[in-house]
């Protein structure tokens, strides 16, 4: 039994050899990002979330939430996008990208939670909201549910793969017949959520600039989610074949490209729709003035820059069949995407107010400190369970 | 495997609609249109009454426990700064000067407003604030998370947190002294203030108090009660004298009670939880057919361009 299991831990090589392959730069430097935030965090649980933060209570949400909740939660809804082409719009060829997809956004919704916990007041309340009290007129009631049941759903999706790795064959079958369901449960689920994200700024009209305030928030927040997912699986799945290369079968290596291009497109597509959302969302707030203000120039850059620059080039690069433009473009959307994010939940939020604190650098380590564990937790997976390859035992299933 | 599909798939849309048809549904209920209890009470503030001797903030650390006044009484130099609430000062008197240069400087005293719909109640995931129908909006420390998404959506600014408490951090504000309230006491800012500047009553009869002094006093007050109407109306009323945006109050708020905000959104979920699975499933069901081989020739075709 524990050789069975220290096989699985060391990937199947010795366990001396293991540790001493462990020993990269890559690892040495994520892991003293990841000791450097431990302190930081020991702090925050033993003194309050004061210590670590500014503590203010006008600005009450900071870097915990703009980056792990509100950039986070779009950024990991790359499963649903990849589930929903494949099994609902009959997408087959995209089947290579879909458990990569899945496992991305697994990961991104369970470190959203790891952030929230870091956030809360009480983290061991954290399933209050499910068992004990309900605020059932509460958009954060909504999220709360969702991302918990959504985080569920994207296990069970992603179960045939660990199934596999453990070789537990009756498990897999069972696993593989929910898949549909939980696809169609996964896509209700992520439109409600991601909206609900913006939805969450409705109930504060007054504090969040009008240029970003709008009845269309929810709506703006989902169709960003879907460029933020698709450049999601085009990064993540060009930064696998490219530095774990043996962790990806060969046929699949191939067929990037083509794939690459074809996610630009839809990206493209969507960050074209949001453009025009945009403007209708100014348009029906009236808010035109305004734009010939500090807070005007930066919607412009984000509109033009984040929006309207990117979906031009990931069209130039899916004509040009240049799936290296596409890639580039994708990271430009994302950091696109996070700006926007940020903008909403921070920058933006509070304007009127003369003295603000957006976030201390404490929380920027704890940030990393977590990030790197995210990292970490997403290659030891991939180096090990059948996530961009098919397990030799199961060909075909993958 | 094709039937068990399907059969699941029928499973988890009827099951997936009816979970969650009764929970968004009611969420939609709560977010109802509510006018107010009718023998709530109030407060009216008449702020051309109020000298700014903070007596009421004193008066108010003592009746909620909190530690005492950092700064004396005497040092007006307070006042150089605006302040807020914060978890240790429920209320805070804050001083504007006077754009009349022969008169002397306005003080208002804050603190939450105990809103008829309060936003703080329907941003609370776990409804740890809610309106008591004797006017009080109440904190239930026992569930309340920590998200602090009520101070976010609280149009006033008027909640604050404890971020120095590691182990049971609150959400700290104004009470309108509701056990007072309950024994039928004056609430602690109203009983000691030396001026009669707070009165305390029925929010009916105070209406009726602050018209008729804006009607005996001619050109003296504003001809607008603040807390009416803001946000749905406020258990707090003020009188003033200035305009109430040099004041520091938001002026902007509008009449629509807050919770009418993202109540058009929560409707919108069981519509989604109804539509979603049976347009979704609709669509599968579609590029199923479509895609299934007709022919052996055509099914092995098929499967040569799957990637496997
Ligand atoms: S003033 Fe703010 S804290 Fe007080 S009831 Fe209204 S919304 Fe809630
Ligand atoms: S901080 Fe507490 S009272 Fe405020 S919304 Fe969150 S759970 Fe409710």
């Amino acid at each position: 039994m524990s050789a069975w299991i220290l096989e699985r831990v060391c990937n199947g090589v010795p366990p001396r050899t293991y540790l001493r392959q462990l020993i990269t730069p890559f690892n040495l430097a994520a892991g003293l990002i990841v000791l450097l935030g431990c302190p930081f965090l020991v702090w925050r649980y033993l003194q309050g979330l004061g210590v670590v933060t500014h503590a203010s209570n006008d600005q009450p949400w900071g870097l915990f939430l703009a980056w792990g909740l509100f950039s986070g939660v779009p950024l990991a809804s790359t499963g649903f996008l990849l589930a929903s082409a494949v099994y609902l719009f009959g997408m087959k060829h995209y089947y290579p990208l879909l458990r990569p997809a899945v496992l991305t956004g697994f990961i991104g919704y369970f470190f959203a939670v790891v952030y929230l916990l870091v956030d809360l007041g009480m983290p061991w309340r954290l399933p209050y909201p499910m068992i004990r009290s309900f605020g059932t007129g509460s958009v954060m009631f909504l999220v709360a549910w969702h991302v918990a049941l959504y985080l569920s759903t994207q296990f069970v999706e992603f179960c045939p793969a660990i199934f596999e790795w453990l070789g537990a064959d009756r498990f897999r079958r069972w696993a593989l017949r929910v898949t549909i369901g939980a696809t169609i449960f996964g896509v209700i689920l992520s439109t409600l959520h991601q909206s609900a994200l913006g939805a969450l700024f409705l109930l504060a009209p007054g504090k969040l600039h009008p240029l970003w305030y709008s009845p269309y928030l929810p709506l703006l927040f989902f169709i960003s989610s879907i460029f933020a997912g698709l450049s999601m699986v085009i990064v993540e799945s060009a930064l696998v074949s490219r530095y774990l290369p043996q962790r990806v079968g060969l046929k699949s290596l191939q067929s990037l490209d083509p794939l690459t291009l074809g996610l630009g497109k839809g990206a493209a597509l969507a960050l074209v729709t949001y453009f025009a959302m945009k403007w209708i969302a100014l348009a029906h707030g009236h808010h035109w003035a305004l734009l010939n203000t500090g807070y005007g120039w930066w919607f412009l850059v984000e509109v033009f820059g984040f929006v309207l620059v990117p979906s031009f080039l990931f069209l130039a690069g899916v004509r040009k069949e240049n799936a290296r433009l596409v890639r580039w473009t994708a990271v430009f959307t994302i950091v696109g995407v996070i700006a926007n994010r940020f903008t909403v939940s921070m920058f933006a939020f509070n304007w009127k107010l003369p003295h603000r604190e957006f976030f201390y650098w404490k929380e920027l380590i704890i940030v990393a400190s977590i990030v790197a564990i995210e990292v970490l937790t997403y290659r030891w997976i991939v180096n090990r369970l059948p996530v961009h390859k098919e397990h030799p035992r199961y060909p075909g299933a993958h | 495997m094709k039937n068990n599909r399907r059969r699941f798939l029928q499973g988890i849309t009827a099951g997936g609609g009816a979970l969650f048809f009764s929970v968004p549904a009611s969420a939609s209920n709560s977010a109802e249109y509510f006018p107010g209890w009718p023998d709530r009470v109030g407060l009216l503030m008449d702020l051309s009454l109020c000298i700014g001797c903070r007596k009421c903030e004193e008066a108010c650390k003592a009746a909620n426990q909190l530690p005492p006044l950092r700064t004396p009484l005497e040092d007006l130099s307070i006042f150089e700064r605006e302040r807020r609430t914060d978890a240790e000062n429920y209320t805070v008197v804050n001083r504007y000067a006077n754009p009349q240069p022969d008169r002397p400087p306005v003080y208002v005293k804050e603190q939450c407003m105990h809103c008829e719909e309060p936003a703080c109640a329907s941003a609370c995931l776990v409804g740890a604030l809610s309106k008591s129908p004797e006017g009080a909006v109440i904190y239930n420390k026992n569930i309340c998370l920590g998200c602090r998404y009520c101070m976010i959506a609280c149009p006033f600014n008027i909640p604050a947190y404890e971020y120095f408490n590691p182990t049971s951090p609150q959400v700290r504000k104004c009470t309108l002294c509701h056990e007072r309230i309950s024994r039928q006491e004056t609430p602690a800012c109203a009983k000691i203030c030396p001026n009669e500047a707070i009165t305390f009553g029925k929010k009916s009869e105070l209406i009726d108090l602050a018209r008729e002094k804006i009607r005996n006093h001619p050109g003296k007050y504003q001809n607008h009660l603040y807390g009416v109407s803001e946000a749905g109306g406020t258990s707090w009323l003020y009188l003033s004298e200035l305009p109430f945006e040099r004041l520091g109050f938001p002026a902007d708020l509008g009449t629509k009670p807050f919770p009418e905000f993202t109540r058009g959104f929560l409707s919108m979920v069981p519509a989604v939880f109804v539509i979603w699975p049976a347009l979704l499933g609709g669509l599968y069901a579609f590029t199923q057919s479509r895609k299934r081989p007709e022919t052996a020739e055509q099914r092995n075709q098929a499967n040569q361009s799957n990637p496997a």
